[in-house]
């Protein structure tokens, strides 16, 4: 071994962290940074600077460094490349060796990987765009609680999308009639209801009354029906504490799934409560409020495919993607790109489709994305051919706004969902054909009938500020 | 906009039941379950037959008529298993399932014949 002596002052990062002779090992983690460096500091150095401040390094010599195998545990940057149609940033990629992390622990990954280092000075801006976690790593995470799977057999919902609708208003309902609204959507036709993520509890509804009146309601859905149903009791909460609370409670009088807020509520509080109904056979849906903070500048914060996968090894089984085609942000090919993140065990990598890396899950079960948002039964077609059957399609306005009231709405809903999955299990072409099958569905059903005529109009067509990085021609 | 209509269903209606996947369709014709069929095979999937009275559809379980039929590649041979299974309980509930042995789940189930709910 080389003798290394201590000397004081400020050496150049691409020194000790720019490697690109590096073999990348099978058990490292990868990312790839999209970096906007101040001008007048060299492309090598910035990445360099990058992987010292996201793993081992600081801003000077230390003599205690000496005291380590800091290649052991350096991260690198290996890799630098040009953002096609976008010379003021670089794409950099670094390698960390899985040492550097405590096993199981989205918070430790992230609290490297996007820690200090997004502060740093010599960065104008910094995007954490993908991160490939090693099997070796992935097997050391719980993941969702039950998986798509599990959730088919657990609902006994086979070869088509779940449907499923936000309570609204959002906010201001009295836990009884907030009930009812969800009585009304699953004797209507849907599987399972959502509490909006604002509602926790609030003096105008608390969470106990919430949930004994909304269990109420699911179960005469079902008797009614024939079917099973579920209603996601949003247990977010301001401590882990109440959030178990919350979960037991949801548990103790029979509730099929809870949800929570992994942003806001936090990686921690997200793993532990994944745990928990992995132990309680409870199902976990998955809102990500605060994601659009964190992810739309297509510069600065981490990309939605990071999150995501953060989700898929935290734990969840439902986790909010977007719809490509309603009210929210969405370009198809990336959303695609990450949809098949949260569901498939083997991903490759696929620029066009922005992933960066191979990403192999192994046998960590799958996560059900959810589509929400403006979204009614016209874009029913495009849903089920850009989504397929494991997708979780949430229409809200599409049912409450429905002029015969809820129960109308649902059916028209699912109606509309089980047209087009005949359809296209036939054969037929559903974004082509798609006017043509609900119009023959409506035949035999009044409430598509309504709704096709009510929302007839209605398109959101403005531009996707987050798009793929692709040359200008 | 035509006049409001009320939402016919009913706990105390067995009518009102629904059984899952296509159950909001009106029943398909031999044809469009020859489709749905074809589909099940393309997919590489082990069609099979299952059967319940109908006020037992809530249960995981129904009756499996004989075995998954593995490897069958044959949509008149599927079929007319199910229209055996239809001439034997003619009062039940009779669904088409899919294993998939990829995902060891049911690919698709759908209720090909609806039985008797009054």
């Amino acid at each position: 071994m080389a003798v290394k002596s201590y000397n004081a002052g400020v050496k150049e990062y691409r020194q000790t962290y720019w490697e690109p002779e590096y073999k990348v090992q099978d058990t490292d983690i990868l990312a790839c940074f999209k970096i906007t460096p101040q001008a007048g500091v060299s492309r090598e150095e910035i990445a360099a600077a990058v992987a010292a401040e996201s793993s081992t390094g600081t801003w000077t010599t230390v003599w205690t460094d000496l005291l380590t195998d800091l290649d052991h545990y350096k991260g690198r940057a290996y890799r630098i490349e040009d953002v096609p149609g976008d010379d003021t940033c670089f794409y950099a990629f670094v390698a960390y060796p899985i040492d550097l992390f405590e096993e199981g622990s989205v918070v430790n990954v992230f609290t490297s990987l996007v820690g200090n280092v997004f502060g740093f000075k010599a960065l104008r801006a910094l995007r954490l765009e993908d991160v490939r976690f090693p099997i070796a790593y992935v097997k050391t995470c719980g993941g969702p609680p039950q998986g798509i799977q599990m959730e088919r057999d657990i609902l006994n919902k086979y070869g088509r999308p779940l449907l499923g609708c936000t309570i609204k208003p959002k906010l201001g309902l009295s836990a009884k009639n907030y009930g009812r609204a969800v009585y009304e959507c699953l004797r209507g036709g849907l599987d399972l209801t959502k509490d909006d993520e604002n509602i926790n509890s609030q003096p105008f509804m608390r969470w106990r009354a919430r949930f004994d009146f909304v269990q109420e309601a699911t179960l005469k859905a079902e008797r009614e029906t024939g079917e099973r149903k579920g209603h996601y009791l949003n247990v977010t909460a301001p401590t882990p504490e109440e959030m178990y609370k919350r979960a037991e409670y949801a548990k103790e009088i029979g509730a099929p799934i809870i949800m929570h807020d992994y942003l806001t509520g936090g990686f921690c509080a997200n793993t532990g409560l994944a745990n928990w109904c992995r132990d309680n056979g409870m199902l976990l849906h998955i809102h990500r409020a605060m994601h659009g903070v964190i992810d739309r500048n297509p510069h600065h914060g981490i990309h939605f495919r990071v999150l995501a996968k953060a989700l898929r090894l935290s734990g969840g089984d439902h986790l909010h993607s977007g719809t490509v085609v309603g009210k929210l942000e969405g370009d198809r090919a990336p959303t695609l790109g990450f949809v098949d993140l949260m569901r498939d065990s083997f991903i490759k990598e696929d620029r066009a489709r922005g992933i960066f890396f191979d990403q192999d899950w192994g046998s960590m079960p799958g996560v059900f994305p959810v589509a929400s948002g403006g979204i009614h039964v016209w874009h029913m077609p495009a849903l089920v051919n850009i989504f397929g059957d494991d997708a979780c399609l949430q229409f809200g306005g599409g049912t409450l706004g429905h002029p015969w009231g809820n129960a109308a709405g649902a059916a028209a809903n699912r109606v509309a969902l089980e047209a087009c999955v005949e359809a296209r299990n036939s054969g037929r072409e559903l974004e082509k054909e798609g006017k043509d099958i609900l119009t023959k569905a409506a035949a035999s059903s009044p409430e598509l009938k309504i709704a096709m005529e009510t929302w007839k109009e209605i398109k959101f067509e403005f531009d996707t500020v987050d798009k793929l990085d692709v040359a200008h021609k | 906009m035509s006049e409001m209509q009320d939402y016919k269903s009913r706990v105390s209606d067995p009518a009102s039941r629904k059984f899952e996947t296509f159950s909001y369709l009106p029943q398909m014709t031999d044809a469009q379950i020859r489709k749905q069929i074809e589909y099940i095979v393309k997919k590489g999937w082990n069609p099979g037959l299952e059967h319940t009275e109908p006020e037992h559809l809530m249960d995981n379980y129904w009756y499996m008529w004989k075995l998954p039929m593995f490897g069958e590649t044959n949509v008149d041979v599927v079929m007319k298993e199910a229209e055996a299974c239809r001439k034997a309980n003619p009062n039940n509930h009779i669904r088409l399932l899919a294993y998939d042995n990829y995902k060891q789940s049911q690919g698709t189930n759908m209720v090909i014949f609806r039985g008797k709910t009054v």
